[in-house]
């Protein structure tokens, strides 16, 4: 079964959980033996952008040591032949341009996402 | 402190969840490296903050071992504005809606906190400089 996970919730609970839960899903799940492609659409197309980074969190004397990295997240989904998409309406809206963003990110239009959608066996909503 | 102010929060979000979170306990440090009173009520599932089972674990994705992880864990961010507050003169009197408690069963907590109820937390607005309350949405 190959599934297409449409990720647009972005950001959530990224410095508590050190990563993207769904990201970290996807990752897990390609260990598991999924078949699944990936399409970042809203906010989540800030995910592939090279530039990002997180200084380390302090909460009083609690320092954290492990920042989360979204963009190497997804270079490592498109390392294990995952395909990896970004809605390129999504992109313009925020202002990123190609050359800002990580290498192996397939463009998708909005309009396009239908017929990506029918080449899947099912479509999951993150 | 000439300066000193007493700030309410009111926090919903349960962990790991958002990154309103995050915002909230840092703005909660803030306050507490200026040793500010600082008075937290946690509603809904905000008061598994300060759960005292909250535990540390390996991640294999991430190819590391439960001390290369050092996850965060929202108990200790409380533990750790709690210390901060006295250190600079402040204190943080953090409540858990008693009610929200026992819905979720999350009675263990982390030394410091206490239950109460609503009427808590209108008594820590009305007795201070301002109050932020940070919704769920």
């Amino acid at each position: 079964m190959k599934t297409l996970n449409i990720i647009e919730t972005a950001y959530r609970a990224t410095l508590e959980e050190q990563d993207d839960p769904v990201l970290w899903i996807m990752h897990a799940l390609k260990g598991a033996g999924a078949e699944q492609g990936v399409v970042l659409r809203a906010n989540a197309v800030n995910y592939t952008v090279k530039a990002q980074g997180v200084p380390p969190l302090a909460i009083g004397a609690r320092r954290q040591q492990q920042g989360p990295r979204l963009a190497e997240a997804v270079s490592g989904l498109i390392g294990k032949g995952v395909e990896v998409y970004a809605v390129s309406d999504d992109l313009t809206e925020r202002g990123l341009q190609s050359e800002e963003l990580i290498d192996g990110i397939k463009m998708v239009r909005k309009a396009d996402l239908p017929a990506l959608c029918g080449g899947y066996d099912q479509v999951w909503h993150w | 402190m000439k300066d000193k102010k007493t700030l309410t929060f009111m926090l919903m979000d349960a962990p790991f969840e958002n990154a309103r979170t995050t915002t909230a306990m840092r703005l909660i440090d803030i306050a507490a490296r200026r040793g500010y009173d600082i008075n937290v009520f946690a509603y809904e599932g905000a008061v598994y903050l300060p759960f005292a089972a909250q535990k540390q674990h390996a991640n294999a994705v991430h190819g590391h071992d439960v001390v290369q992880e050092d996850h965060p864990l929202p108990r200790e961010w409380v533990e750790a504005v709690v210390q901060e507050a006295a250190k600079n003169g402040g204190r943080v009197d953090w409540v858990n809606c008693g009610l929200c408690v026992d819905e979720r069963g999350a009675v263990d907590t982390v030394a410091g906190v206490r239950r109460g109820s609503p009427a808590d937390f209108w008594k820590m607005a009305t007795s201070s400089d301002n109050t932020l309350v940070i919704a769920t949405k």
